[in-house]
């Protein structure tokens, strides 16, 4: 069963089209990666599945496990089992890592009909989850993402996706400002996370993160639409020759 | 003095004097003085901002007998109940405070006595003096270390539709060396219409400390005029916050002078105020002495058509050297009619200083709540968790943890209701 069915997804920022016509289904157990130039909407088609505000839908649809994914809330989607790992992590001063975990996550677990966790059962699988990515106690406790290293902010967001355990995790630039050792460790953290039941969406401009996230199926994204799709090869192809071929002058 | 042009209120002004007593003496004439002085305007520097013409509105009449309002709760921020002094409708309930078992050399009494000084000068300080029969004393004596906190706790109430006024008279005296926790509670949640008008007068001597804090929630139709006065003396430290949530219209004045080398003052507060609330402090930190410490953090959250007013002077005089002071005032807008007036003033008249200032208003932060969202927290979550994160860097200003943490709670409620 497809896990997300994107089908003629048009959308505008500040009246300016974006995506012009995106067509997309991921099945359970897969992983997709979407390559594309600057400027292709590989950002845009992150944000509006996630439901940021600014980002207009004029055309098309996106079922969700079932569900319109547009007509819902940007919380609701995340607790339906979406979750979006951003390009850049949001600082948080004054909001602990450890309380803004734990808020996610009951609020996901309410809205699944579970109980919350308790502070002792919520402390053990954090502690958990963070040594999987070799975060200290002391990343735990600090306020979210503030005086993170760019590769401390992207573990993070590893470890936020290890805690809700998303049914789709769509990865928007997730090796940017990445070191190898940095890269590593989250690709690490992402492929735990890889399984029959779950999906992932993985967003990168290079080729070199997919050597660590083997996709299943890559697509490329340019001028708003997929203009090619094909297997894991594809990405090897398009580090050798760019994007030339979609007209797209710049170089991979 | 007569200056017609700069006073409003005028009919308030009228009703005051028509309704109170006979007075003789000093009372008599601080009453005289009041009523030819009248209320300022907002052409008065010190007010700009803060509008008193609608007290002009209210019908004034008696306070209710206190000993015929029932009283269900008195608000506390400790775990078990310590000393405290209530009063209800400016009268005092001997029947629900609690002053026994006190340590020698600490005094804790309702009776201001006959004397009341007038200290200081302004409108409505000269109407407490005048008005002021009653009211919370606290002396603790030198070297004395009072362990346990002391509540001052003021519950407001009316009769039917008439505005009641009510002249408390604080004072506080911790002599050399000593130490002491005081919260005031001012409360009056569905009380109706009136004016509560606090004087407080406060002294630490050497070498004291004094942790001293307000939560002010009165009643959403009442006017909170509070008037405090510090005298803080060598080495003499002193932790002050007040945190605004009630009232139509409250000015919270606060003025300390530093006199004497080594003091270390923090002067900070929070408010959290929505529909047509009107939060205004407005504090003077007075270095006088060289050698002195003062810190200042004052932030809050403004919703609806509220308004914020922050009047924050730090005077450092030619003797002050040394003097290391360090302001922050920072407001955060929910909504498009919120509005805040800042008004930082530094006069620094000795060259050998540190000081420090800074004021900022802000709307809560879209990235921020797009990421707690697609976290999967729900908007009006993710709101408190910010504004809560936004309140803690003022609330952590109080040193006091369970204090600290009763006035988070009732932070967090407002939040909560919104």
């Amino acid at each position: 069963m497809s896990l997300i069915e994107i089908k003629n997804l048009h959308a505008t920022v500040d009246g300016k089209a974006i995506l012009k016509g995106v067509d997309l289904t991921i099945k359970a157990g897969e992983v997709h990666a979407i390559m594309g130039p600057n400027g292709a909407g590989k950002s845009t088609l992150s944000y509006v599945l996630a439901g940021r505000e600014g980002y207009e839908v004029t055309e098309g649809s996106v079922t969700f496990d079932g569900q319109d994914l547009l007509s819902m809330e940007i919380e609701e989607r995340a607790a339906a089992g979406l979750f979006l790992a951003f390009q850049y992590p949001v600082e948080i001063p004054g909001v602990s890592n450890t309380t803004f975990l734990k808020e996610a996550l009951n609020a996901v677990r309410k809205t699944r009909g579970e109980t919350p966790l308790d502070a002792m059962q919520f402390l053990k699988l954090i502690r958990a989850k963070a040594k999987d990515l070799s975060m200290n106690d002391d990343m735990i406790k600090r306020a979210v993402n503030v005086g993170f290293s760019g590769g401390e902010k992207k573990r993070n967001e590893a470890l936020q996706m290890a805690v809700l355990q998303p049914k789709l995790a769509i990865l928007d630039e997730t090796d940017s400002g990445l070191d190898i050792d940095a890269l590593k460790i989250v690709a690490e953290g992402v492929n735990k996370l890889r399984g029959p039941e779950r999906g992932m969406l993985v967003i990168t401009h290079y080729q070199r993160l997919l050597d660590y996230i083997v996709p299943d199926v890559v697509h490329v994204l340019a001028h708003g639409r997929i203009v090619k799709s094909g297997g894991k090869e594809l990405a090897l192809e398009l580090e050798a020759k760019g994007y030339a071929e979609f007209g797209v002058s710049e170089a991979a | 003095m007569r200056d017609e042009q700069n006073q409003t209120a005028k009919n308030f002004v009228e009703q005051v004097v028509a309704l109170a007593p006979a007075l003789a003496g000093a009372r008599g004439e601080g009453l005289e003085r009041f009523a030819k002085a009248g209320l300022p305007t907002t052409r008065v520097e010190a007010w700009k901002f803060t509008n008193l013409r609608g007290l002009d509105k209210l019908t004034l009449g008696p306070a209710p007998d206190a000993a015929t309002v029932p009283v269900d709760a008195i608000p506390t921020a400790l775990d078990a109940p310590g000393p405290r002094l209530v009063f209800v409708a400016g009268q005092y309930r001997a029947d629900l405070s609690r002053v026994g078992d006190l340590p020698d050399g600490v005094v804790l009494t309702a009776s201001v006595g006959e004397a009341a000084p007038v200290a200081g000068d302004g409108p409505f300080r000269t109407l407490n003096s005048a008005l002021s029969s009653l009211g919370a004393v606290l002396r603790v004596a030198a070297g004395v270390k009072l362990t346990s906190p002391v509540e001052l706790v003021f519950i407001a109430a009316t009769t039917g539709d008439k505005a009641a006024l009510w002249n408390p008279r604080i004072v506080i005296d911790i002599a050399d060396g000593a130490e002491a926790t005081v919260v005031e509670h001012h409360v009056g949640a569905n009380a109706g219409t009136y004016v509560s008008n606090i004087v407080a007068d406060v002294t630490v001597g050497v070498a004291a400390r004094l942790h001293h804090y307000k939560l002010q929630a009165e009643g959403l139709d009442a006017w909170h005029l509070a008037n405090v006065a510090t005298h803080l003396a060598q080495d003499a430290v002193y932790d002050t916050f007040v945190l605004n949530l009630g009232a139509r219209l409250a000015r919270h004045e606060a003025r300390q002078v530093l006199d004497g080398t080594g003091i270390a003052a923090r002067v900070s507060g929070a408010y959290a105020i929505s529909g047509n609330q009107v939060s205004d402090i407005t504090t003077l930190i007075d270095h006088a002495k060289p050698h002195c410490t003062s810190r200042e953090v004052v932030k809050g959250v403004i919703d609806g058509a509220a308004r914020a007013v922050f009047q924050g002077k730090i005077i450092v005089r030619p003797d002050a050297q040394k003097t290391d002071g360090y302001q922050l005032n920072r407001a955060l807008l929910l909504s498009d009619q919120a509005e805040i007036n800042s008004k930082p003033e530094l006069e620094i008249y000795a060259d050998d200083v540190k000081c420090s200032h800074g004021a900022t208003a802000g709307e809560l932060d879209e990235d921020q709540m797009f990421y707690l969202r697609a976290r999967g927290i729900p908007r009006d979550a993710a709101r408190v968790l910010l504004i809560g994160a936004f309140l803690d860097e003022a609330l952590d200003e109080i040193i006091d943890e369970t204090v600290r943490a009763y006035f988070r709670a009732r932070a967090e409620a407002w939040m909560g209701a919104r």
